[in-house]
């Protein structure tokens, strides 16, 4: 491989690290809250608000269901509006950010319902508040299984990000299909792929040794 | 020594009228949790409701907490009524009502002192004097070495105990247990009960517990009421309960304990009909003073009867002895008439269960 292919491919890497990095960031500072406000919001919950519930859950599985190709061409506008472009991989963190705002959301959601809810009695017992019980039980409690939602998204995140290369975004996809694929390079494909596997694998790895970490519930 | 719940302070709890009713679309599924339930609490006693599940003892002692509202009645704690509490006083109430439940509930993210700390951090104590309250506790429960453990690490009781520091952390004047001994081997449910009555008796601590078994209420309790389908059906001090229980229900959880129940054997051969040479089968239980005389022997002595004891059992009940015995004898009608009346001095209870040959 030459010194410029392997730069290409440095390069690349770096660019699908800070579109999966941001992305996963914002997708998180805004998902979270979002994922405990549909797993706390039902009727008989701590902030019991049904309708902003359910109309919360019908976009989010509206965002989830439409394919992630679409959803980056859709936006396009909105992509233009707050990257002030529709190229490139600053533009790309957008869609990336929206695709993953619901993702986030649910399996936060999911997370977080699984903690028992004899704690959130014994809290309410106390004379915790709704607010404080989220703080105190309900995302300590949760942050194993959270550790692990976060992980499934980066990695997700990192598959979507192989598409944006059709609205111009950079990274490892964009230059596996222009190189490897478009000019009949097989080494850059099979490089690319591997590259992904082993980030994929180091991810996996990293999200899985932190909660275990956490996660309190079994000693060895 | 008067008893606590002889002395007779005022009550810190009182439930007046008190009904639940889980209401439901159509009429004929609605649930009658509770049904015009009167109690009292007095100050520093240890009152137990004990019930069958699904009887109403989660919502009732819940009503206390105000984890449930009543639909109608009011519920008296403290000199506060909770039910006319917001959200907000509500709160403030429970901080000096705790709760041990009986899956402990502790945190699996936080140690024994961080779980202990935790009503603390709720209340808004300052850190720094925080650990000022939890040390203390945690010595009480005799948890001082395990202070920094999960816990995923502790044993059933010592989680109990973890779970008992915890709601003692706010000083609360009533503690509400939940089942609290009925995931835990009767050892260690023994050791949890004899802390709950230390606690109770050192720190003044007013006791309120549910439980479906009557061993516990036997080893705890002052006093007792009985919760069937949403009702009291009975009500008194443990002595009093157990030296007359009037309903059928108590009758059965009393004789769970003290050997009142017709034992399995003996059910099989009783027939209700006399026949020649039949004996008849007596079921005598010894209350209080009189577990300790020589009834017996007095019999054997005045009537000139032999008695046959077929099964047996003393136990010890709010310090007064509870004996139960199933006799037979052999009398002809007349005889068995005077048998069972000089049985009946005292506070004895003789029932003729039927005869065997």
């Amino acid at each position: 491989m030459s010194p410029e292919i392997f730069q290409l491919v440095v390069w690349s890497t770096v660019d699908t690290l800070v579109m999966v990095g941001l992305s996963g960031l914002f997708g998180t500072l805004l998902g979270l809250p979002l994922g405990i406000f549909l797993a706390t919001s039902r009727a008989n919950e701590l902030f019991p608000a049904p309708a902003a519930n359910r109309i919360l859950g019908l976009i989010v599985n509206a965002t989830r269901s439409t394919p992630f190709i679409i959803l980056v061409v859709a936006i396009v506008p909105l992509t233009r509006l707050i990257a002030g472009t529709s190229i490139g991989t600053r533009a790309a963190v957008v869609p990336l950010t929206i695709a993953a705002i619901p993702f986030i959301a649910r399996v936060i959601e999911a997370a977080i319902r699984e903690v028992d809810q004899g704690l959130v009695e014994a809290a309410r017992a106390f004379g915790a508040s709704p607010l404080q019980i989220v703080q105190k039980v309900l995302l300590p409690e949760a942050m194993p299984a959270v550790t692990l939602a976060l992980t499934l998204t980066v990695v997700s995140l990192l598959g979507y990000s192989a598409m944006v290369g059709a609205v111009g975004g950079g990274g490892l996809g964009d230059l596996g299909i222009r190189y490897g694929y478009q000019r009949f390079m097989p080494e850059v494909m099979a490089t690319v792929v591997l590259v992904l596997i082993a980030l994929v694998q180091g991810v996996q790895t990293l999200g899985e040794a932190i909660a275990r970490r956490l996660d309190k519930r079994t000693r060895n | 020594m008067p008893r606590p719940s002889e002395a007779q302070t005022r009550p810190i709890i009182a439930f007046a009228n008190v009904s639940k009713v889980y209401p439901s679309r159509n009429e004929s599924a609605r649930v009658v949790a509770l049904d015009d339930i009167c109690l009292e609490v007095p100050e520093g006693a240890i009152v137990g409701v004990i019930g069958k599940s699904g009887a109403g003892k989660s919502t009732l002692i819940r009503l206390i907490n105000g984890l449930e509202h009543p639909s109608s009645g009011h519920v008296l704690v403290n000199g506060t009524d909770v039910t006319g509490l917001d959200e907000r006083g509500l709160r403030q109430a429970r901080r000096s009502i705790g709760m041990i439940f009986q899956h402990f509930n502790l945190l699996s993210s936080r140690t024994a002192f961080e779980n202990i700390a935790l009503p603390l951090e709720i209340a808004g104590v300052a850190k720094s004097e925080i650990a000022g309250v939890v040390e203390p506790l945690l010595a009480m429960v005799g948890l001082s070495d395990k202070r920094d453990r999960y816990p995923a690490e502790l044993s059933g009781g010592q989680k109990q105990r973890v779970g008992i520091a915890r709601a003692l952390a706010t000083r609360p004047k009533v503690l509400l247990s939940d089942e609290a001994t009925s995931a835990l081997d009767p050892e260690t449910t023994d050791q949890i009960l004899s802390l709950l009555k230390t606690i109770n008796a050192e720190l003044k601590l007013t006791i309120v517990f549910i439980t479906h078994e009557m061993s516990v209420v036997k080893k705890l309790a002052d006093r007792v009421a009985v919760l069937e389908s949403g009702r009291i059906v009975e009500q008194g001090t443990t002595y009093e309960i157990f030296a007359h229980p009037c309903h059928e229900t108590t009758r059965r959880f009393v004789g769970s304990i003290t050997g009142g129940n017709v034992p399995e054997w003996l059910a099989a051969k009783l027939r209700p009909e006399r026949r020649d040479g039949d004996s008849a089968v007596l079921h005598v239980a010894f209350v209080g003073g009189d577990a300790n005389q020589p009834v017996l022997s007095r019999l054997a002595r005045t009537l000139g009867v032999d008695v046959n004891i077929l099964h047996g059992q003393v136990e010890t009940i709010a310090d007064h002895p509870f004996g139960s015995l199933f006799i037979s004898v052999s009398a002809e009608p007349e005889m068995l008439r005077g048998i069972i009346g000089e049985l009946r001095a005292g506070q004895n209870s003789v029932e003729h269960l039927g005869y065997v040959s």
